[in-house]
């Protein structure tokens, strides 16, 4: 498929302060890729510096084939941009300010306001569009932001941060706007909540201290997981020593208490058939577990494994 | 310039928008009419011209000029809006050059609400119009001048307070150059060719000039010169200094 943002060698410093530090990577259209890392390690900055808002120190920036330096008004006129915190106009109301977008934007003049109806709806901003921004809740304003970004239906949309302070619902809606929005178009956001990665992104990308650490599927990310494939047993807090003791003949098991509970995990397993396993060795010491299910990985384990140990820090468990 | 107009016409609103503009327009007129009536002396002078009323204009434009362009910029700085701004398909020029025209425009309407006091002089006696003309034509340029200075200043800060204070101070210098209190500073060390550049930049001086009625080009070309140099400065403060 077509490659849409193209950055390579990407590098910005701001005094001494090494922000981005040679980062590449291509979103193609069809693709959402996440963007991932702690707060600082670089994503805003990343971010700013593909919309056209900050120049590069060092590397290119290629927006649907045209370079972000040279002809900035050619790539701009192609991204949709969501910057952090959804800035708007707050002493305009919804409405003007969309009206306002679409006249910079230059959305031809005969389908305009039927455009605008049509985003309107879409982000369901029906009931607030004579409302000044300022007086909006932080879910409007957002969405307010997100109805800025799409009005020009541009084919690659950058997003800083899209659901930060929503509201699960909230939430829930914005992704899926932009899983509807996916196939016809190259999507970028940035978030540290993992969830939204397994909800919505093809692939993920993971920076820390502006270095790229990682990047693959959140399939391969979650691989990374010390619980990929472990199976978790939940037994009673009586049967726990029996059910340890199986287990423990298996391989390695980490156990925690939960109220009148016990909840152990066999690590380093092969998934289903060490569950079959599990299953038939508990049975055979007599102990019926409550629930027996195979894990997926902790994302946000792998997570703060990938990006403290990036920091030569001490890698946390959970 | 693509995106020219519409940056002015939402600037222009923005004004509107809240009561800032019909403050300002209160406030300028009730001050131009304390000036011209009371320390003016518009009567008691008894000439039927408006020299009192224009020669406070520098004087009311050093304060009033930078309420307006504080926030021109650092609103944008401090809202967030700049990075909105600047990741659309605008030139940065088309952006500075449209709030800057947004704000002048604005000023035009504030200064042309003072037309009670042309039609006063008009009935009252039988004034030289054309010196009237060119005298609002004359502050109409040098509050040109003033907003560019401040749109600049404004771009360097996100505190509004900061960059009022800060505009005031050099549009005050603006006026005062031609006097002692800054020729000396220069006088005692500088080349005299310094000397004199420096009191040729006196707002004042050319102002005076212009209220004669007398349209010199060269003054003419000195106003829009400062205002093409102090926007060109707004545009390389706010490249220079976006990420801050």
């Amino acid at each position: 498929m077509e490659t849409l943002i193209e950055v390579t060698g990407l590098s910005k410093s701001f005094g001494t302060l090494q922000a981005v530090d040679n980062v590449s990577l291509t979103v193609r259209r069809g693709e959402v890729l996440g963007f991932l890392g702690p707060n600082g390690a670089g994503k805003s900055t990343t971010m700013k510096m593909i919309t056209g808002f900050l120049a590069p120190s060092a590397g290119r920036i290629s927006v649907a084939g045209f370079d972000i330096e040279r002809d900035p008004l050619a790539a701009k006129a192609r991204i949709g941009y969501l910057p952090e915190g959804a800035p708007a106009y707050g002493e305009m109301t919804a409405a003007t300010f969309l009206e306002f977008i679409a006249d910079i934007r230059g959305l031809p003049r005969a389908t305009r306001a039927e455009r605008i109806r049509e985003v309107v709806a879409q982000i369901h901003l029906e009931n607030v569009l004579d409302q000044r921004i300022e007086t909006l809740s932080k879910g409007f304003k957002r969405r307010v932001g997100l109805a800025q970004a799409v009005l020009h239906d541009p084919e690659i949309l950058i997003m800083d941060e899209p659901t930060d302070g929503l509201d699960p619902n909230q939430k829930h809606e914005v992704r899926s706007l932009i899983q509807a929005m996916a196939p016809h178009k190259a999507i970028l956001i940035s978030t540290h909540i993992l969830e939204e990665v397994d909800a919505v992104c093809t692939r993920a990308v993971i920076i820390a201290r502006g270095r790229l650490i990682f990047s693959g599927t959140p399939r391969e990310l979650a691989a990374r997981s010390r619980y990929h494939n472990a199976v978790t047993a939940i037994v009673a807090s009586a049967e726990a020593g029996q059910a340890s003791a199986v287990l423990s003949r298996l391989g390695e098991v980490e156990t925690r208490e939960l109220a009148e509970e016990t909840r152990l995990t066999l690590l380093s397993s092969d998934g289903a058939n060490a569950a079959t396993t599990v299953q038939a060795r508990l049975r055979e010491a007599g102990v019926a577990p409550r629930e027996l299910f195979i894990e997926h990985g902790h994302l946000d384990e792998v997570f703060r494994t990938i990006t403290l140990g990036a920091r030569g820090g001490e890698v946390h468990r959970t | 310039m693509k995106g020219l107009g519409t940056i002015f016409r939402r600037e222009l609103m923005a004004y509107f928008a809240t009561p800032v503009a019909y403050v300002f327009i209160v406030i300028f007129l009730v001050l131009n009419g304390i000036f011209t009536f009371y320390v003016g002396g518009f009567y008691e002078r008894a000439q039927a011209d408006l020299e009192p009323f224009f020669q406070f204009h520098p004087w009311l434009y050093m304060f009033l000029i930078p309420a307006i362009s504080m926030r021109l910029w650092s609103e944008e700085r401090k809202a967030g809006t700049l990075e909105l701004l600047l990741t659309l398909p605008v030139s940065l020029a088309a952006s500075v050059l449209g709030k800057f025209l947004a704000a002048w425009v604005f000023t035009a309407v504030a200064l042309a609400g003072t037309f009670p006091i042309w039609l006063t002089v008009n009935y009252l006696g039988d004034p030289d119009n054309t010196v009237i003309v060119a005298g609002y034509l004359g502050s109409l340029l040098m509050a040109g001048g003033f907003l560019a200075i401040g749109s600049c200043i404004s771009a360097l800060t996100r505190n509004q307070v900061i960059a009022f204070v800060i505009s005031f101070v050099i549009c005050f210098a603006f006026n005062l150059s031609g006097f002692p209190m800054v020729i000396d500073v220069f006088s005692a060390w500088a080349p005299q060719v310094i000397v004199d550049t420096i009191s040729s930049f006196s707002f004042l001086t050319h102002f005076n000039s212009i209220l004669k009625g007398v349209i010199d080009i060269r003054d003419l070309i000195f106003f829009t010169t400062l205002i093409a140099f102090w926007l060109y400065a707004n545009v390389l403060a706010i490249e220079v200094n976006k990420s801050n």
